[in-house]
């Protein structure tokens, strides 16, 4: 069996490297890559086709130039350097790029798209709870489209069972990652931090079974290994990404451990599985509704709060960070609503802002320095 | 409230009138028990109406705290509560308002912050309704709302038409909502949906929107009676009252003046030769600095003449079909792609004859001010007019600085001679 090590730095390889996971994806089957624009993108639809559906998150650390002539600076972070991304010509070997919209920034990057290649995009229903079959309906409609565009721009037929097969890969390795997030909370220390979100944001980037086949290794790996002696802090993470791996690093550096997180970049996409359907495109249509706690899932109940809090009980955490991506407007208004509820809970709490572009990050070491005084 | 002679008003007394009216008919309406309803601005307001909910319109009431002075006090209220200073600014004067009333009602002791309000003191809702059709921040800032009163939040969800036109799907699906939300309005009321005065609503609106759309029709005449500015303040009864007769009375009555001012020869400005520029403006308007944006055009003689903006109550639809009244509460051109929102744009500042585009760069409004540039580029291209972006807005008086704006203004108006030369 592989040691642990050895399984973490061929996903790190992955996770650091999508340009080459592409290419060796090609070269290997022939096949290009599909690229995926946060956030919750039917994925199994593409994988249905045999293209690689390739995370589209940005990048850290980049300086932005050329988008500064195309968005405002108070578009959020991600976007500013998805922008120059396209600019810079990195997106142009994809096949396809599918886009959502569940926000208003999404809605125009949609219509600015620079790439070289043809975009797709749909729209998800937000009327999910009391108008639920009817966007159910509606939602299979645009799913409908996502598929028949790909059919179109990538010259293949996709077939119900072929989505199915997509659907159980996916739940699968839904399933791995629920249970690796678990055996880290179980063992906080074993694995690194940044170790922890590389493993996960490899997903991005891979072929899912094979993510799987390997995870279930790691898994295996971790199960057997000795418990570590911990006597840091456990922490629950919340919000849209939390990278580079220089903030997880100070993480570590003061003594916190991620027992659980709630990142659209990370768990929002396996929290829960796929529900079953003799019509595929309804069944993915149906875990888009059933899909709860992200601010860009429309609920006027606002489950966010009692989802982590939840979490906090269940993985023993002794506190929750924002992770607030810079001029991301859902998350900073579920913000306020959070810090209510987590007074009235007495769940401690810290928010740090993410910005892809900062290098330097003083006032992030500077913030989760003195809360680890606190708490 | 002083009653007028509602024959013999002006337009402008009549605006004051019903807008006032409208907030003592919401308090009039608390007191005896009746459902209060806040409702985002582009959202259809047939529904409450035909249950006798009165409406207060949060945006419409955080522009008016903008035009007064009054919303920075707000602003900073929501700024304690958590809110970030990069969210939209309308959202965050609202929510402020909103815990003063809430402290206010749960302590009984109105604060001091309430009590020298300039706003307008509008009764806390029992109920609130959204539509996404201009923003999704309408869906996050209703959510909290609801959440933060635990009060129904009913949602129609506008998709955002990625292609045009507007698909059939789309269309069934915004129905289906009407249905629900019928069948909502019927649980909170404990009555039955009225539908006979639902159509009389309906039939109501479509006579306020012809009215409405007349009046913006005076711009396209050159030179122009119509001040566009003006269109920012009638706005208030476009949004609050376009299922009730107290804006058909007031757009008729302003047309009539409109007609009468242009058979005397007399303009925005004065005569003719005060219009030496018409130009269109994108995007919502400064209402912190409405006198100073307005000035700084005049003074350059530039007539306001086209705008999106208020064109985005243009909501024609057929009474008595629901599909028609979904197909014209989503096709509003921010909630369309790309290549169909510069399109009605250009219609736009093609039909109002305007000589250049005044681009507002709103921080509060990443839907509009994202694709601002684009849109520009794209009738640059058709008419070869120039324009200008400048940084505001709508309700933060910090994001404003008047000599960038007053400088881009002047430059706009010297790139407009050099292309009419």
């Amino acid at each position: 069996m592989s040691t642990i090590n050895e399984l973490i730095s061929r996903f790190k390889e992955i996770a650091d490297n999508p340009k080459k996971a592409m290419d060796d994806y090609r070269a290997e089957t022939g096949k290009g890559a599909v690229g995926i624009m946060p956030v919750y993108c039917p994925e199994e639809i593409v994988h249905a086709t045999g293209y690689l559906p390739i995370g589209m998150w940005g990048a850290q650390g980049k300086n932005i130039s050329k988008a500064r002539a195309l968005l405002p600076p108070f578009a959020c972070s991600i976007m500013q350097s998805s922008m120059e991304l396209q600019l810079s010509g990195v997106y142009d070997e994809l096949s396809a790029v599918i886009f959502s919209v569940p926000c208003d920034t999404l809605k125009c990057m949609s219509q600015k798209w620079k790439g070289k290649a043809p975009k797709i995009v749909f729209t998800h229903p937000q009327n999910r709870k009391a108008a639920q079959s009817a966007a159910n309906v509606f939602c299979r409609e645009e799913y409908l489209h996502v598929k028949e565009e790909l059919e179109d721009i990538l010259g293949v037929q996709i077939t119900n069972k072929d989505i199915n097969n997509s659907i159980a890969v996916y739940n699968e390795n839904r399933q791995a990652l629920r249970e690796f997030s678990d055996l880290v909370a179980e063992n906080p220390g074993l694995i690194r931090l940044r170790d922890r979100h590389a493993v996960i944001k490899a997903r991005w980037f891979m072929e899912k079974s094979r993510h799987t086949a390997l995870l279930k290794e790691l898994n295996d790996a971790i199960r057997s290994a000795e418990k570590v002696p911990f006597n840091g802090k456990r922490v629950i993470v919340s919000g849209i990404t939390l990278e580079p791996y220089e903030v997880l690093d100070i993480f570590e550096e003061f003594g916190f451990a991620i027992v659980a997180d709630d990142l659209a970049h990370e768990t929002r996409n396996f929290r829960q599985d796929v529900p079953q359907d003799e019509d595929p495109l309804m069944a993915l249509a149906r875990a888009w509704n059933l899909f709860d706690g992200c601010s860009l899932a429309t609920d006027a109940d606002k489950p966010k709060g009692r989802i982590l809090i939840d979490a906090v009980n269940k993985y023993k955490a002794d506190a929750v960070i924002i992770c607030m991506m810079k001029f991301c407007d859902p998350e900073e208004f579920d913000y306020p609503i959070l810090l209510q509820e987590f007074a009235e809970a007495g769940v401690k709490n810290l928010q740090i802002e993410i910005d892809q572009e900062t290098t330097s990050f003083e006032q992030i070491r500077t913030r989760i320095q003195t809360f680890s005084e606190v708490i | 409230m002083d009653s007028i002679n509602i024959n013999e008003a002006s337009a402008k007394e009549l605006l004051g009138y019903f807008q006032a009216k409208l907030d003592e008919e919401a308090w009039e309406a608390k007191k005896e028990g009746r459902l209060v309803c806040w409702s985002a601005s582009v959202a259809p307001p047939e529904f409450c109406v035909a249950m006798d909910i009165a409406m207060v319109y949060p945006e419409t009431h955080a522009a008016g705290a903008g035009a007064r002075k009054a919303s920075m006090e707000l602003l900073e209220v929501a700024d304690q509560k958590g809110y970030n200073i990069d969210t939209c600014s309308y959202a965050r004067t609202n929510l402020g308002y909103m815990e003063l009333l809430k402290q206010e009602a749960m302590s009984g002791e109105r604060s001091e912050v309430l009590k020298n309000s300039k706003a307008a003191y509008v009764p806390l809702p029992d109920l609130v309704i959204t539509c996404n059709n201009i923003c999704n921040t309408l869906l996050k800032w209703y959510e909290n709302l609801a959440k933060e009163l635990n009060i129904p939040c009913i949602i129609i969800d506008v998709p955002f038409n990625h292609t045009m036109p507007v698909k059939r799907h789309n269309k069934e699906y915004i129905a289906d909502q009407f249905r629900v939300a019928i069948a909502q309005l019927e649980e909170i009321t404990g009555r039955a949906f009225d539908y006979d005065k639902f159509f009389k609503v309906q039939e109501q609106t479509q006579r306020t929107i012809y009215w409405w759309n007349k009046i913006a029709s005076f711009a396209q005449r050159k030179p122009s009676p119509l001040n566009g500015f003006d269109l920012f303040n009638y706005m208030a009864l476009i949004v609050c009252a376009r299922s009730r007769e107290y804006g058909e009375i007031t757009f008729r009555r302003f047309c009539e003046e409109l007609e009468a001012k242009d058979q005397a020869g007399k303009y925005a400005f004065g005569d003719a030769s005060t219009e030496k520029h018409r130009i269109a403006w994108e995007g919502i308007a400064v209402w912190t600095f409405l006198g100073a944006t307005f000035k700084g055009l005049k003074a350059q003689g530039s007539v306001m003449t086209g705008s999106c903006y208020p064109a985005m109550w243009s909501l024609v639809y057929t009474p008595g079909d629901l599909e028609s009244m979904a197909e014209a509460y989503t096709r509003v051109y921010i909630n369309t792609c790309g290549s169909n929102r510069y399109e009605e744009f250009y219609k736009v500042v093609r039909d109002s004859k305007s000589d250049g585009m005044v681009m507002h760069l709103n921080r509060s409004c990443k839907n509009m001010g994202l694709l601002n540039n684009e849109g520009a580029e794209y009738v640059n291209n058709k008419m070869g007019i120039p324009f200008v972006s400048f940084d505001g807005d709508q309700t933060d008086p910090r994001v404003f600085s008047d000599a960038q704006y007053l400088n881009r203004i002047q430059a706009l108006s010297e790139m407009m001679d050099a292309h009419n030369s």
